[in-house]
């Protein structure tokens, strides 16, 4: 074949592509500069593994705490309410406690419940579904649905960060998903022959087609400017997570979803939990630095997790699987500064099971609370199709 | 029922080509699993025996050189990093050998094998000491046992120290035992729930049976000589698992209790069911699992009689590639199609193979023995093939084929030798119009139909 030719009929190939709603939102990205979901950006954390939520805000008010937790609870943090104490790992959260940027939700969970495992309680924490629903009718992830209830979205909206996938964001509506740092150096002839082979699977053309375009877009190097340098050490791979949330959220983006992991502290927990604490800590920090105080006062972050620990520690100064837990939120548009839900205390009688710190509200409606109050999403959709079966109750005024 | 060597290859073995005389149907595969474990012998792997003295070593001088001073600490920290070195060491040698084994097998049938029950008995190392412990764990309980009864398979992972110390048994002991009376030290439920959720019977248990087979766990230990059983750990009394009462706090015990849950018929359909998810479809033929948890079940969990069952299963041999290989799978199969053989990866530098095949690993989303939990990789095209690992599997197949083999092969020949019969027309039409060798050796490596099975 004469290679104009060729080139022509690849051309052919890469418009047909272009009719892909994926790859027309990436390629429509730099002109279209209407934002469909405002100003307001949502990140979401899950934290994988089961966070122990008495380790993050400790009830250190209640002398029943020391007795339950002998060797976990020795370490003093910072007061918060008189009653709780934040974990001292988190200290250098407090300007933002302070500021009415961070607040906590305790005793929360998914519906999830009894059988305490890590995987089923991922599922339905991203999945978004109650316990009603028969197993695998759900597919997609709640964040997704939402953005399925938006009409116009492009790919970039909503990006899923990180080689751990977020299945909280997958489903029908465009999502991109990438993780910092990766390149791909084709010449032009390998990326059209390359588009031409995945042209009639699906999965690998989605895919394909958005690394493709997503290392031609992504310029790195932008940093919105701001100037906190890259970093080495155990943080290094935090930091490139959250410079790259950041430096999308501070263009078109306006969901980000990624996740942190090693949570599940069985075993000397107080040394355990310290670098996955650090880590959160690190993304709040650096992220609210990154964005800027005008991005950031528009900035929401939800962290949250499968399930919480038990009240007691265990045998080797650690906590098993439990059922209720904590939520962290963070950002400028947060009315912080407090601690929510209702605390159910921890006289044994009190305790799931006798065992697990009672939940007394639903992780689902906090996150329907603030996607409504963001994107003034209808109470009936978010209560039927974002989180089927879900009663959100009285609304909590997360935003500032 | 057709059974064709490219389908054998991609979906029994680790692709194409199939060395000379391999087998590539049923009777002969089966005949080759029956007989001897020819790549054990051929490429020895590790024993935890041998690594006891090292790891008791690094143990013995990190406790030195925390109480010593000047002199002393310093060769004591000497000494460490040295055992440390060994260790790791080791890891890197046992990772090599996994890989020399898959390409010179005959079939790769067993290879395979090897690979589902290792991640159904996921062990991760908790530090650089332990990094050769999973290593070890497969060679010695899981190996042997491919074509044997589960039960013995299970009993054997679950005494081993590797999983002993990654789910924490080894921190867990009876609240009312000596040991837990005089140290105030008690239960851990990790193990106990893992077995039930992952390695057994999947559902259909409680939290009562969590917590009861956490206590009748509790004996099970790592003494000087191995593992062992520790009355002075072991909460007394009886325990009720799934109904049936265990009593008796001795090792035969935990071994019945091993048993029935070997032998539990939700156990021969969870597992079933994921070995038909592992080798033919993430949404697998009802049939197909209906005939293993049969075999299963008939055998009383015999493991050839269920290898047996799922190689002469018609579903078994469909020609649809409705999984994506997994980038450990994607490699060896490229090495294989380059032309790489078990010598050649035996014979890499470690830098080499780090750059070449550990680090690609981590970029394609699978980092070598690091899967993110006890339930091991996910199975699912859809996790494998996302944006940023295809730019992980795009670059691998675009630059390491030209570090590895030189001269690199002919495209023409290699699309034919590396996908047999699963060559499609796109390929064939793309690969002749690429501008260099290294780019269409790239899309054949980076095709569609290469990173399916």
């Amino acid at each position: 074949m004469d290679r104009r030719l060729f080139l022509k009929s690849l051309t052919g190939t890469a418009c047909s592509l272009a009719a892909h709603p994926m790859m027309t939102t990436v390629t429509l990205a730099a002109s279209d500069g209407s934002a469909p979901l405002g100003d307001h950006r949502l990140v979401v954390v899950i934290l994988r593994g089961a966070m122990d939520g008495l380790d993050l805000v400790r009830p250190t008010g209640d002398p029943l705490f020391a007795r339950y937790r002998p060797t976990l609870s020795t370490t003093q943090g910072p007061d918060l309410t008189g009653y709780f104490s934040l974990n001292p790992t988190l200290e250098g959260l407090m300007p933002l406690w302070q500021a009415g940027q961070l607040g906590f939700v305790q005793a929360t969970s998914t519906p999830y419940r009894d059988q305490r495992s890590h995987f089923d309680g991922q599922d339905i924490l991203e999945a978004g579904t109650g316990l009603d629903l028969p197993d695998g009718t759900v597919r997609d992830g709640w964040l997704n649905r939402m953005l399925q209830a938006v009409p116009g979205l492009r790919a970039q909206t909503a990006f899923a960060i990180g080689t751990s996938s977020a299945p909280l964001l997958q489903g029908p509506a465009p999502v991109s998903n990438w993780q910092p740092d990766l390149r791909l150096d084709l010449s032009a002839q390998s990326r059209l022959l390359l588009d031409h082979i995945y042209h009639d699977d699906t999965l690998f053309r989605e895919a394909a087609t958005e690394a493709l375009s997503l290392t031609e877009n992504i310029d790195l190097s932008r940093t919105n400017g701001r100037t906190s340098p890259p970093t080495g050490g155990p943080l290094a791979d935090t930091d490139r997570l959250t410079d790259f949330a950041a430096d999308r959220l501070g263009q078109d983006t306006r969901i980000a979803a990624f996740s942190l992991s090693g949570w599940d502290t069985h075993r000397n927990q107080q040394g355990g939990i310290t670098p996955p604490l650090r880590r959160l800590e690190r993304v709040v920090l650096r992220l609210a630095d990154r964005l800027g105080p005008q991005i950031w006062d528009k900035t929401l972050l939800l962290a949250m997790t499968e399930f919480g620990r038990t009240v007691a520690e265990n045998g080797s100064k650690g906590t098993d699987h439990g059922t209720g837990g904590a939520m962290l939120m963070a950002g400028g548009a947060l009315r912080g500064g407090r601690i929510m839900g209702q605390w159910p205390g921890l006289d044994e009688a009190a305790l799931y099971q006798r065992r697990d710190l009672m939940p007394t509200s639903d992780v689902r409606a906090w996150a329907a609370h603030a996607m409504r109050g963001m994107y003034g999403f209808d109470r009936a959709l978010l209560e039927s199709n974002i989180f089927p079966g879900l009663t959100m109750g009285d609304d909590p005024g997360l935003l500032a | 029922m057709t059974q064709d060597s490219t389908t054998a290859a991609f979906r029994f073995g680790y692709g194409l080509p199939l060395p000379a005389n391999a087998p590539s149907e049923p009777a002969s595969m089966l005949a080759v699993l029956r007989g001897a474990d020819t790549m054990a012998t051929k490429y020895p792997g590790p024993q935890l025996a041998d690594l006891t003295e090292t790891l008791l070593r690094a143990d013995t001088m990190l406790r030195t050189s925390r109480r010593a001073t000047g002199e002393a600490a310093k060769t004591a920290r000497q000494d460490y990093r040295q055992a440390i070195a060994r260790l790791e060491g080791v890891t890197l040698l046992a990772a090599k050998t996994t890989i020399a084994r898959a390409l010179d097998a005959p079939d790769g049938f067993r290879e395979r094998l090897v690979q589902f029950w290792a991640d159904h008995f996921t062990t991760v190392a908790r530090s650089r000491r332990d990094s050769p412990l999973p290593a070890t764990l497969v060679e010695e309980a899981i190996r042997p046992y491919v074509t044997d009864r589960f039960a013995d398979m299970l009993k054997a992972v679950i005494q081993h120290p590797a999983m002993l110390g990654y789910l924490d048994q080894s921190a867990s002991f009876g609240p009312n035992s000596r040991i837990g009376q005089r140290r105030t030290k008690g239960l851990n439920e990790n193990l106990a729930r893992e077995l039930l959720e992952l390695h057994t019977v999947g559902s259909g248990y409680g939290q009562d049976d969590v917590t009861q087979m956490a206590e009748l766990l509790t004996g099970l230990t790592v003494g000087k000589k191995g593992p062992t059983f520790d009355p002075r750990r072991a909460e007394p009394g009886p325990e009720t698992v799934l109904g049936k009462i265990y009593d008796g706090d001795k090792l035969e015990t935990v071994l019945k209790a091993l048993e029935d849950l070997a032998e539990h018929p939700a156990t021969a359909a969870h597992v079933a069911r994921k070995l038909a998810v592992h080798f033919v479809a993430d949404q697998p033929n009802e049939g197909l699992v209906q005939a293993l948890t049969d075999a299963w079940r008939n055998s009383g969990g015999d493991l050839l009689a269920v290898a047996e069952s799922l190689l002469t299963q018609p579903a078994s041999w469909s020609r649809l590639q409705e999984k994506a290989r997994q980038p450990f799978d994607f490699t060896i199969a490229a090495l294989r199609a380059l032309g790489l053989d078990g010598a050649d990866v035996m014979r890499m530098a470690d830098d080499a193979f780090r750059q070449m095949i550990l680090h690609p690993l981590a970029a394609m989303g699978q980092p070598w023995q690091r899967p993110p939990g006890p339930d091991g990789w996910p199975e699912a095209a859809e996790v494998w093939i996302t944006p940023e690992a295809m730019a992980a599997r795009i670059t691998w197949a675009m630059d390491m084929p030209s570090r590895l083999v030189n001269p690199l092969p002919d495209p023409a020949a290699l699309m034919t030798t590396a996908l047999g019969t699963h060559l499609g027309e796109r390929l064939a039409w793309a690969v002749p119009r690429s501008e260099t060798i290294r780019e269409a050796v790239g899309l054949v490596l980076a095709s569609p139909e290469f990173n399916r099975r």
